[in-house]
């Protein structure tokens, strides 16, 4: 125990995860054996992983496709989430107009758009790419509109005094001041973009981890189905991680750490 | 030789639209002349309309009726003069450097604006350096504005009010926020830099004290609807200092102030409206009473 209180706090913070995660897999591991479960009910650990190292090349082009399908489809529904939520964040006659129109979308569950899309698009990657974008796409709108409408009306004074356009202010101030809300909302995004690529190639697809998953549980191929599902959970940590390093480097301003101020 | 900068005549403002009873009457019939290059102060009970003349004179606000013409030329005519605002809160970008900050009207004003892309690292920079080492801020143009305290934030809201050399400079209670200790060093450093730029200022404030310290005439309003109840010229000798604060001419004049001031409230509350409870009660006021 002295030899962890010694470690720095960020390094004791990262072990602490790191054994948290292997110990997970420990009791998992235990519990099938112990219970002795079938590997058709919930594989071992150990199972998956073999199943993970063997079938990687087969696995690999479904691992690309939900990738790309994945971060193709965040790239346009943050696009349209930001052109949007500027949109009624500055305007109020579209903030009116809009935000009905907007909830009632965001209600309505994403799988029941899928069947849409194949209707219009055929099965394959278009729906799942439209699904992905349409899914992540609230979030960013609500964000962008709520960071802009947020703007300090004594700044936007002192600006027009200067005889500032309403471009002006948007562009100097409006837009940096919404980045943190935008990077809040794009880790969100991000994982749903994945909810909507996975849902979509369950539904309709002929490549992808999704599709991959089912065929696969159709074939009782349990282990792997769950191989998939560590595919996802890598890939989805990868970018979040990514995302939050960007977060860090674009809005350091927000997070008020004494570190920043020395870059 | 003076040349009046700002003629506010026969101003009339209504906040909401003029056929609703619940509409605020914040201004009636105000008129007030300014002369380029002095210094004002403009006091009186609060909620009377002291930052509503500010905002009508900064155009961010247009008057129900009446005239508001400024270096000669009505509001929102975009060659009026440049003008300079500060607000009690400093409202620093704080994603951006305080010398950054500082240069914020040089990327709107023209015809800096043209010029900001190529002059920013140059000229501009040494000008924002310049005027942050004259309110005691050398060295702190690399700071975020976290790194700074309320005073040195409100000196540097100062700068960045004039980097564009105004010629009107408009304050909004600057200092309101601020500790007695860092008020008075403020008011040291407003006044230089008044003396050596000689723009016009209008100071809103309700420290009667910073308005006998820094201005050649201050102008007592009324209680809402506000009016001009007062206009007294202040001939202390300048630099003022705080040591002259304490002496006898300047506390009757707070004094006085503070007492012209108390009458004005009191039509605020109906039941004292009811009786003429000042001599100075004139129609306009009991009407909205």
């Amino acid at each position: 125990m002295t030899a962890l209180t010694s470690l720095s706090p960020r390094l004791r913070q990262r072990l602490l995860s790191g054994v948290a995660i292997v110990m997970l897999f420990v009791v998992w591991e235990a519990v099938c054996v112990g219970f002795g479960i079938s590997n058709i009910v919930l594989p071992r650990p150990s199972e998956i992983f073999v199943v993970l190292v063997q079938k990687l090349p087969l696995l690999w082009p479904h691992a690309m496709q939900t990738l790309y399908t994945t971060l193709l489809g965040f790239a346009l529904g943050t696009l349209a989430g930001v052109l949007i939520g500027a949109l009624i964040g500055v305007s109020r006659l579209a903030y009116d107009v809009a935000y009905p129109i907007l909830v009632g979308f965001s209600s309505i569950p994403k799988v029941a758009v899928v069947p849409i899309f194949v209707v219009w698009f055929g099965a394959g990657t278009v729906p799942a790419v439209l699904t992905s974008m349409v899914i992540c796409m609230f979030p960013v709108v609500v964000n962008v509109a709520t960071g802009l409408a947020h703007t300090e009306p004594e700044l936007q004074d002192v600006l027009k005094v200067l005889g500032a356009r309403k471009l002006d202010i948007l562009w100097n101030v409006g837009l940096p001041r919404t980045l943190p809300y935008l990077f809040a909302s794009l880790k969100i995004a991000l994982t749903l973009a994945f909810v909507g690529t996975v849902l979509s190639e369950t539904v309709a697809a002929n490549k992808g981890i999704g599709n991959m998953m089912m065929i696969a549980s159709g074939n009782f191929d349990v282990p792997l189905v769950f191989a998939g599902l560590f595919i996802l959970a890598a890939m989805g940590v990868a970018l979040y991680a990514l995302s939050a390093l960007l977060e860090r480097r674009m809005t350091g301003w927000a997070q008020r750490g004494n570190d920043i101020a020395t870059v | 030789m003076t040349r009046s900068l700002i003629e506010l005549s026969d101003v009339t403002l209504r906040y909401g639209s003029s056929d609703n009873p619940e509409a605020t009457l914040a201004l009636a019939r105000t008129d007030l002349v300014i002369d380029e290059g002095d210094f004002v102060a403009l006091v009186g009970p609060s909620g009377c309309g002291k930052s509503t003349i500010l905002k009508l004179i900064g155009g961010l606000l247009a008057p129900s009726s009446g005239g508001v013409i400024v270096n000669g030329r009505e509001v929102g005519d975009p060659r009026r003069a440049r003008i300079g605002l500060a607000f009690q809160n400093p409202t620093m970008l704080p994603w951006l450097t305080i010398r950054d900050n500082v240069m914020m009207p040089l990327k709107i004003v023209e015809p800096f604006r043209h010029e900001y892309r190529a002059k920013k690292k140059g000229e501009f920079a040494e000008r924002a350096e310049a005027l942050l080492a004259a309110v005691g801020l050398k060295g702190f143009g690399n700071k975020r504005p976290w790194q700074l305290s309320g005073g040195m934030l409100q000196r540097a809201s100062l700068c960045r009010a004039l980097i564009h050399e105004p010629q009107l400079l408009l304050l909004d209670e600057p200092f309101g926020a601020l500790d007695q200790f860092t008020r008075e060093e403020l008011w040291a450093t407003l006044q230089q830099l008044w003396m050596d730029k000689r723009p016009t200022v209008l100071l809103v404030t309700h420290d009667l004290r910073e308005a006998a310290y820094l201005a050649n005439r201050i102008c007592v309003m009324s209680a809402r609807p506000g009016r001009i109840l007062e206009d007294r010229v202040v001939d202390f000798p300048r630099p003022r200092n705080v040591e002259m604060s304490y002496a006898p001419a300047f506390s009757e004049l707070v004094q006085a102030l503070r007492m012209r001031i108390a009458e004005a409230r009191a039509p605020v509350s109906p039941a004292v409206a009811a009786a003429p409870a000042t001599p100075t009660l004139e129609p306009a006021e009991q009407e909205a009473a």
